[in-house]
């Protein structure tokens, strides 16, 4: 059962930000629902009035920008699963968004919404982060753009000030010649541990390496000493040494005890998961697919 | 000019498997509890009520939602199906054939969304393959058949892949 509440359906996002400036924490923002509604019923938060983002225009697009993919904060995780844009520019994040949740969530449960709610077992935001993603935020006194990692701030908490709105996520696709992957582990609904990784190969060696670790700490994060360990290393060397990139991801990610698991046992498996995220995506980037499979685990 | 918010109720006018219908709703009302306790449509179960288990799954437009967190108003103009809406009279959907020739009902309690979720599977993939149909069961418990029987009914109503050469 919910308790009540009053539903607000602006028509433009300047409506929407001058309800939410008037009602500050009395209100909130609601997409898909699949978080909010949940903590509602649960009794985690309580509110006075929803203010639906959906009917705001444009929010649920999906479009090319200025050698960026923009993802509108409403678009849904099926909306991203099957675009065409999502395809063509990141495809690894139309992978992911297959994989997201349950087939429920992702048909209703929204890009923003996700990010926003900033649960810190999410895929998105560690995916994302692979992307040098920058979040919209708008309200009535203008727009700004933060980097994903500055909008993050740690578990359910985010920098949005109270009368603003996230309106879209701007993605910066790979340069020619990167291999990804993502690979999550997890016997909950929600992930234990999700691991994205990217290599870009030029001539035969390692030009430019990413590695992005969530769900094990109070946010996603990219790991730049994990990262820069693999410049210059030929797609031999990622395969041999690996695990010293894993050491080195495990040593340096910030894991913290939860309902999942403990610190320790986190960081190990971070050391495990970089290493076969690598080994993934090494191998799709000298042309070859992974048929590995470790249970609970899920290869995207 | 602001537009003033729903309080009270609003009206939704929907098809619930195929008829038309119109009701009065208020906002946080949820559409599983409209279509259990007012449209007496008992196949949408409430178990888990966080969208974990898949026993209150309906179709929306043909997309499977959780109805226990899903606003009712959110259903307005919009076409939904429940397991009441699978067969045909008498004639049984297909689907439901194919459970009962494998036996991929127990107790009965999952047996509604899976039916549906199968049913958005097929609509999407006509063809798909059992590592797929697994995959798009993820989030639909069943704690009695171990899944095996309800792959094996859903894969039996497959369009065959017409082999390639």
């Amino acid at each position: 059962m919910l308790r009540p509440f009053a539903l607000h359906r602006p028509a433009t996002v300047a409506e929407a930000s001058e309800i939410l400036a008037q009602e500050g924490r009395d209100a909130a923002l609601y997409a898909g629902g699949t978080e909010l509604l949940v903590i509602l019923k649960e009794g985690l938060l309580r509110v006075k009035s929803l203010v639906d983002v959906k009917r705001l225009p444009g929010l649920a697009d999906i479009r090319a920008d200025d050698g960026h993919l923009l993802i509108g904060a409403t678009a849904t995780h099926r909306t991203v699963e099957h675009a065409p844009e999502v395809h063509a520019r990141c495809p690894l994040i139309a992978r992911v968004a297959r994989h997201v949740a349950n087939v429920r969530v992702r048909s209703v449960g929204t890009v923003g919404g996700n990010l926003a709610f900033a649960d810190p077992h999410s895929d998105l935001a560690t995916v994302f982060l692979l992307f040098d993603a920058k979040v919209r935020l708008s309200a009535r006194a203008g727009e700004r753009e933060l980097a994903l990692g500055d909008f993050v701030v740690g578990p359910y908490e985010t920098s949005r000030r109270d009368e603003e709105i996230l309106t879209s996520v701007r993605l910066l696709p790979w340069p020619a010649g990167t291999a990804g992957a993502y690979v999550k582990y997890g016997l909950h609904e929600r992930p234990t541990l999700g691991v994205a990784v990217a290599l870009t190969v030029a001539g035969g060696a390692v030009r430019g390496a990413r590695i992005a670790v969530g769900c094990v700490g109070p946010r996603p994060q990219r790991l730049a000493g994990a990262e820069g360990r693999l410049g210059g290393w030929s797609l031999a060397d990622v395969e041999r040494r690996a695990e010293e990139v894993g050491a080195e991801a495990a040593a340096a990610v910030d894991a913290v005890d939860d309902l999942h698991g403990s610190a320790e046992y986190k960081r190990d498996m971070t050391r495990v998961f970089v290493r076969r995220a690598l080994l993934v995506a090494a191998g799709r980037a000298a042309g070859r697919e992974s048929h590995e499979r470790h249970p609970h685990t899920v290869v995207v | 000019m602001s537009v003033i918010p729903i309080r009270s109720s609003s009206s939704v006018r929907c098809t619930v498997n195929g008829r038309p219908v119109a009701l009065e709703v208020r906002p946080e009302a949820l559409l599983l509890d409209v279509l259990r306790d007012r449209l007496e449509l008992k196949g949408a179960r409430r178990s888990c009520d966080m969208q974990v288990c898949g026993a209150c799954t309906v179709l929306v437009d043909g997309a499977p939602v959780s109805a226990c967190t899903y606003l009712a108003v959110e259903v307005d103009g919009r076409e939904v199906t429940t397991v009441e809406g699978l067969a045909d009279g008498d004639r049984l959907h297909p689907l439901q054939e194919a459970f009962i020739d494998h036996g991929a009902v127990q107790c009965g309690f999952c047996t509604a969304g899976m039916l549906l979720t199968a049913k958005a599977l097929l609509a999407e993939d006509p063809s798909p393959t059992s590592e797929r149909v697994a995959e798009y069961l993820r989030g639909s418990l069943c704690r009695c058949t171990g899944y095996r029987k309800i792959l094996d009914a859903i894969l039996a109503c497959a369009t065959p892949k017409v082999a390639a050469g």
